[in-house]
């Protein structure tokens, strides 16, 4: 058979069982999260979002039913390798969505990409893979890692803070949230303190602090540590008197425990529950309803990552079991993100987004939310973009 | 670096040295004095602090949630006691450390499926909640001293308890030879049992007392138990005494370490290399103060005599 | 008689079923079996040299796992200034993590019991805060591997059955060697300072040395499983050598059964595999492993090995 006359025919099926043959194919997603141990809330976060995403679109994507086949990787890189390859060998999964942590996004992006195998991103973006290392197959719908810190920075900067104290645990990602705060600050940074993760009593750092007396804090403690040293941080009686800015530190993952000491506490964020749009509205409510707790920006980007899907299927005309298809497709996709409007995309695959500064505070109904402060970005690329050879 | 700073940390690692002998002090009772390595004594210190939070929330005295969850967390570690561990008193270490370490899998899980992953909190209760100035901008919150003041106390009663009196006696004698003791009449699985039910206490009682300082989450006892092991080993196993003193060791070690090393390394290296290598030293120096120790001193600075 | 026999069916038993696995693969069409199969001859490998150690020595290593981090790091680092000769990374890997547990062997040893326990933890501990601070090399977040290893400049590793009979290759070799350890006049006295080391010591051996020498060995044999999860990952990760693995790897030997080695390879695939199954059908899945590992330690003295050795003689009567 030629091969011409082989797409001819194949060309023939598609037309005449387009509507019978793809409803019955399912889409089949793989999700990798973190989904034990502390940071387990992040990965649940996460996952009820992409499954409210899923069910909002009645349990279709693109208009296939979906098997959704999630997988723990346990904060672990290589068990995430392994993981991943059971998705992708054993479920022969069309989408790969995750993950929660960069260390384990390093790990498995080099399987995925060599499977030719769209990998969307619903949080980890460690810089890599934002510029030289940037792939075809890859998407986010978070951000790049720095993006939220960089806008503190300049927060800080247009607030006028002259001095500042940076604190973040000792490994890459707070390096790098670091690096991403100073991009954009121009002021004199007192000190650079590095606590060691998953460090329990934070009372000798907040004693630095004092002693320095900095203007405002910089501080990226994400989970556990974020709890420990905002609690302490205020029972310290640093809370009102040294502004306490922060990224990944106090959200609604968090705020269940920190509660009251966070509360008017600023964070940068591409989002938060009471962004004003009605996308997020519907998002927001019915996410309450169902799982009964307050979203935090992780299940925001979760419910974007399916959004995107739905749309990258339909884009692709419904091919989602032709891996190229989706590779074009993941990213031409149109839809209206939680985030207000047009999903956006930079040429590295991250998104193009507006960032805000948010505040803790406590609703109305006795829960904990962050809410929208300032706009300080329009349309803000991540600084690695550039060194991306993709077009 | 000022004086005051000089002081203010220094007090800040003797008082997170406390705090490690709070939880350190259950594991040092078992593991000393029964000769059983039981790895679960860190989710269980997680355990009081859950109980804690959930009788807490009923019955909104901070109280009455103290109690009610050390007398839960006291019929679960009874329960532990005689459903696994008392089969494995008089086997070989590595069967503890297997069947500890299931437990340890199986709480971790248990906890997010009853309170869910996020973590949680317990505040501080209203009578402790003031603090005290310590420097220019710097308070101090009531509530460390009142842990302080708790680890002082658990350290003196265990050590009084075990050292000085008759039920300590048995339990040192039973731990040397319990055939023999056992021959003389002392029914030893029952004061293994109330030594174990003791230490599970002392671990959630620890638990609830930090609560308020720290964030309760699933698996948060797994980091605190190692830490645990590191003072029980530096101070000797089976010596309350060493233990204590190894537990401010390491707590002046480690936060005077993270204040200054970065400080210091820049007096004689580059202040780049210095912020990449001092953090890095530091998180590593509490382990280096173990191996010096053992190097020296085999056994712990206080080796417990007789074992 | 039979017991030798027996002796000798089930590490047969055990190579058959993994030589077999990349034809089932092949026949199931499931090539993922081909991956964790090689993940398991992997961490089987440093669970034998862990076994030499604790099951043999009564050297209960809590540091295992710098020796599969240091294995896997030299293969990282040459890769990244581009040598990626396994001719070359193997034996840099080798040395590495031998020369790592010589320095730490001799000042650990000094210690028993449960500090030794603790000083390899130490030990551990500092190997994993050394690479999660090597910025060049991505810290914590790790680093990828352009490509697996080449041998001679030839891709042998590249296709995923090849590298796979070439881990059950060094697998089996390592089981050979540790046999050959443990029947050895060293072995007999290294496992003689088990038994009672201060009769060895004065039948005039040097206990220490022979410790040493078995440290050594298990430290290289930990940087070979290091060296071949670096090319099965492509990816190193300062969590290669984190605490919680080498706690892992202790339970995946007591699992099995101590000191027969035929244990570690079966206790490495039964906690791996259980790990992937029972993942698979629950998130809540270490709930039901929690337990089971409670079990195997109350009631099959012996891990399985010993478990299915009292079964047989149950049956037998």
């Amino acid at each position: 058979m030629t091969p011409r006359l082989t797409s001819l025919l194949a060309a023939l099926a598609i037309a005449g069982f387009a509507t019978g043959a793809q409803a019955q194919e399912k889409l089949k997603i793989g999700m990798l999260a973190t989904l034990s141990g502390p940071a387990a809330v992040l990965g649940q976060h996460m996952r009820d979002g992409f499954q409210l995403g899923v069910k909002h679109l009645g349990g279709k994507l693109g208009g296939m039913e979906v098997e959704l086949v999630v997988a723990d990787d346990e904060l672990k890189p290589d068990v995430g390798i392994q993981k991943v390859q059971g998705l992708l060998e054993r479920d022969k999964v069309d989408v790969v969505v995750g993950v929660i942590f960069s260390n384990v996004m390093m790990a498995i992006s080099k399987p995925v990409f060599d499977s030719k195998t769209v990998l969307i991103s619903p949080n980890a973006g460690p810089s890599p893979l934002a510029g030289k290392g940037c792939s075809p197959w890859f998407v986010s719908t978070a951000w790049q890692n720095d993006q939220n810190h960089e806008a503190m920075g300049k927060y800080a900067q247009d607030k006028g803070y002259k001095k500042i104290v940076l604190l973040a645990p000792n490994y890459q990602a707070g390096k790098d949230s670091m690096a991403g705060f100073k991009r954009h600050y121009r002021g004199e940074v007192l000190e650079e303190i590095f606590n060691q993760v998953n460090q329990l009593d934070f009372s000798a750092e907040i004693a630095k602090i004092a002693a320095l007396k900095p203007d405002a804090v910089f501080a990226f403690e994400p989970g556990g540590m974020g709890v420990n040293f905002v609690k302490q941080y205020a029972q310290a009686g640093l809370a009102g008197k040294i502004p306490f800015l922060s990224a990944f530190t106090v959200d609604e993952t968090t705020l269940p425990a920190t509660q009251d000491a966070a509360v008017g506490l600023h964070s940068g964020a591409q989002w938060a529950p009471n962004l004003d749009n009605p996308v997020n509205k519907k998002f927001v409510a019915d996410f309450e309803a169902t799982y009964k707790y307050v979203p935090a920006l992780y299940a925001a980007q979760g419910y974007d990552a399916a959004l995107l899907i739905d749309a990258a299927v339909k884009a692709a005309g419904g091919k989602a079991k032709d891996k190229e298809a989706m590779r074009a497709a993941v990213r031409k996709a149109s839809f209206t993100s939680v985030r207000g409007g047009a999903f956006k995309l930079n040429t590295n695959g991250f998104p193009l987004q507006d960032v805000y500064v948010v505040k803790a505070v406590k609703r109305a109904d006795g829960k904990y939310a962050t809410e929208i402060v300032s706009k300080v970005f329009s349309d803000f690329a991540d600084a690695y973009a550039k060194d991306c050879p993709l077009k | 670096m000022s004086t005051t700073l000089l002081v203010v940390q220094i007090l800040n690692g003797l008082q997170l040295g406390v705090l490690l002998f709070l939880i350190a002090a259950g594991l040092t009772l078992v593991f000393g004095v029964m000769d059983f390595i039981n790895l679960a004594h860190g989710v269980q210190y997680m355990l009081g602090a859950y109980l804690a939070v959930m009788f807490y929330g009923l019955t909104g005295s901070f109280l009455a949630g103290l109690v009610l969850a050390l007398l839960a967390a006291l019929a679960f570690g009874l329960l532990l006691e005689f459903a696994v561990f008392r089969h494995l008193y008089d086997r070989d270490h590595l069967d503890q450390v297997i069947a500890t370490f299931g437990v340890i899998l199986f709480l971790n899980q248990g906890v997010k499926l009853v309170w869910g992953a996020a973590p949680l909190t317990l505040p501080i209760p209203e009578l402790f909640s003031g603090s005290v100035r310590l420097m220019d901008g710097l308070l101090y919150p009531v509530w460390r001293l009142v842990v302080i003041a708790s680890g002082l106390v658990a350290g003196v009663l265990l050590y009084g308890l075990v050292a000085h009196t008759r039920v300590g006696m048995l339990v040192r004698a039973g731990a040397t030879d319990a055939p023999m003791v056992s021959a003389l009449g002392v029914d030893i699985r029952r004061l293994f049992m109330i030594v174990f039910g003791f230490g599970t206490m002392l671990a959630g009682f620890a638990g609830i007392m930090v609560a308020p300082i720290l964030s309760v989450e699933p698996g948060m006892g797994d980091t605190i138990l190692i830490l645990a092991f590191v003072v029980i080993v530096i101070g000797g196993i089976g010596s309350i005494r060493g233990a204590f003193l190894a537990a401010l060791i390491v707590g002046l070690v480690d936060t005077l370490g993270r204040s200054f090393i970065v400080d210091i390394l820049r007096l004689v290296m580059a202040p780049s290399p210095a912020r990449t290598v001092g953090p890095a030293l530091a998180s590593m120096l509490i382990y280096l103060l173990m191996a010096l120790v053992l190097y020296v001193r085999p056994t712990g600075l206080f080796p417990a005599k007789g074992r | 008689m039979a017991g030798r026999a027996a002796g000798r069916l089930l590490p047969l038993l055990i190579f058959a079923a993994f030589a077999a696995t990349p034809l089932v693969a092949a026949a199931t069409g499931d090539s993922f079996i081909v991956s964790l199969g090689i993940r398991v001859m992997i961490f089987a490998i440093a669970a034998l040299a862990l076994d030499l150690l604790v099951g043999y020595g009564a050297l209960v290593s809590f540091g295992h796992a710098a020796f599969i981090g240091l294995g896997a790091y030299a293969v990282g680092i040459l890769s990244a200034h581009g040598i990626a000769d396994a001719l070359v990374a193997l034996p840099v890997a080798l040395a590495v993590s031998g020369l790592f547990a010589l320095a730490t062997g001799i000042v650990c040893l000094r210690t028993k019991g449960v500090y030794f326990i603790m000083i390899t933890l130490a030990f551990g501990q500092m190997a994993f805060f050394t690479a999660s601070s090597l910025a060049p090399y991505g810290g914590d977040d790790g680093l990828t591997i352009r490509a697996r290893s080449l041998v001679a400049g030839f891709p042998l590793f590249a296709d995923d059955r090849a590298f796979f009979y070439v881990v059950l290759g060094f697998l089996l070799a390592t089981y050979l060697a540790c046999r050959a350890v443990v029947a050895s006049r060293f072995g007999r006295v290294f496992r003689g300072s088990r038994e009672n080391a201060v009769r060895m010591a004065t039948l005039g051996f040097n206990v220490y040395r022979f410790q040493l020498a078995a440290y050594v060995i298990a430290g290289v044999i930990g940087g070979l499983s290091g060296f071949l999860l670096a090319n099965a990952t492509e990816f190193v990760s300062p969590a290669y050598m984190s605490w919680q693995r080498s706690g892992e790897l202790l339970i995946m030997i007591i699992f099995g059964g101590l000191g027969s080695l035929d244990g570690a390879i079966i206790g490495t695939a039964a906690f791996l595999l259980l790990e992937q199954w029972l993942s698979g059908f629950t998130e809540h899945w270490k709930v039901i492993f929690g337990p089971l590992l409670v079990l195997v330690a109350v009631f099959a003295r012996g891990g399985i090995v010993g478990l299915a050795g009292r079964l047989k003689e149950l049956i037998r009567g």
